[in-house]
């Protein structure tokens, strides 16, 4: 086991700056095939890594390797990317998939994320509705984005679209192509200018 | 793509290279926290340690070493610990706490700033 890619040159890895001091963290989540790597990969300066994680489902504070014989297991297997801010500030982008095996993960891998980005492909729109529910739930901020792909005859509007998932007027929608980087960029522009007006809100009121 | 398939499908060998430990404390190493060497890697020394020596020369992240490695981020957390503990690195934890609802306006500032000018 694990030899399997050894034949595999060893990539070229880009280091951060000495300087860097502080990761962010940024969740691209969504359905099968609805663009979460492209979109990690048009705006990471490094190609996408992936990683996996085995988890027990046991809701206890620790991570574990499972013994072979646990029940319950599951392997997660997510993507990241990085985006080097300043020379200090490092944002990493992971893609997780939205289904609802993978959400008693959330707490455990993504705590302490900025917000999120929910991918939507129109032909299935029913596959962003759990992810939708679940970010409310536990109350992390987040933008809708409509991955327009080149087959997309049926064209929906965005307030259609907005009708169909029962998305409350204060969430962002936007339309995008996941292959274009200025196109993602402006994605996590929205994400974050999103953080920052309830942020700036809740500075206020405080 | 270059799909580079984590090593989990034996435990055994998972234990080997934590010695049998099984329990990582997952808020000591968050995924983005950066951990950078104090030391080179030493002759004798296990070789996953040793890897981890040689990537963070400069700043890496938990979730970039347990790419690397090929290896879980539980196993990976675990063997932080043990070159924390004899302080042969050091981690930068994020600024943002895994607990925290919202950051502060001022970082998110910092944030668009940079996006802004990618
Ligand atoms: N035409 C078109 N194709 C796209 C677009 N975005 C992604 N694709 C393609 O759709 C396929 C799936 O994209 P991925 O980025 O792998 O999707 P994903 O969400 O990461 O998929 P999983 O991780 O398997 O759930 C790939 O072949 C992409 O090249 C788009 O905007 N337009
Ligand atoms: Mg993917």
């Amino acid at each position: 086991m694990g030899s399997a890619t050894s034949e595999l040159p060893p990539a070229s890895r880009t280091p951060l700056r000495d300087t860097a001091e502080s990761g962010l963290k940024i969740v691209v989540v969504g359905g099968f095939g609805v663009g979460k790597t492209t979109l990690v990969r048009s705006v990471s300066e490094i190609r996408p890594l992936n990683t996996e994680e085995v988890m027990t489902e046991a809701g206890e504070g620790v991570d574990r390797i499972p013994v072979s014989s646990a029940k319950n297991t599951t392997t997660v297997a997510f993507d990241f990317g990085r985006i080097s801010l300043n020379e200090r500030l490092v944002l990493y982008l992971f893609g997780a998939p939205g289904q609802k095996r993978f959400w008693f993960l959330w707490d455990r891998l993504f705590s302490g994320t900025l917000g999120a980005v929910v991918l939507v492909d129109t032909r299935r729109m029913e596959d962003s509705w759990y992810a939708i529910d679940r970010l409310e739930h536990h109350k992390t901020p987040f933008v809708v984005a409509v991955n327009r792909f080149d087959g997309d005859h049926a064209y929906h509007s965005l307030e259609e679209i907005r009708t169909a998932l029962a998305l409350p007027a204060h969430v962002p929608l936007i339309d995008c192509d996941a292959r274009v980087r200025s196109s993602g960029k402006d994605v996590l522009i929205a994400l974050v200018d999103h953080l920052h007006h309830l942020a700036r809100e809740r500075e206020l009121t405080a | 793509m270059t799909r580079r398939p984590v090593d989990v499908g034996d435990p055994d060998r998972l234990y080997t290279i934590t010695q049998g430990r099984s329990r990582a404390d997952a808020v000591a190493f968050d995924l983005v926290t950066l951990i950078v060497a104090e030391c080179e890697p030493s002759a004798g020394q296990q070789s996953e340690h040793a890897r981890i020596l040689e990537l963070c020369r400069h700043p890496t992240s938990v979730v970039e070493i347990a790419a690397e490695l090929s290896l879980p981020i539980t196993v990976v957390r675990i063997l932080l610990e043990d070159l924390r503990a004899t302080g042969r690195i050091t981690p930068r934890h994020p600024r943002v706490a895994a607990s925290a609802a919202l950051p502060d306006s001022a970082l998110l500032t910092e944030v668009l700033h940079g996006l802004r000018n990618l």
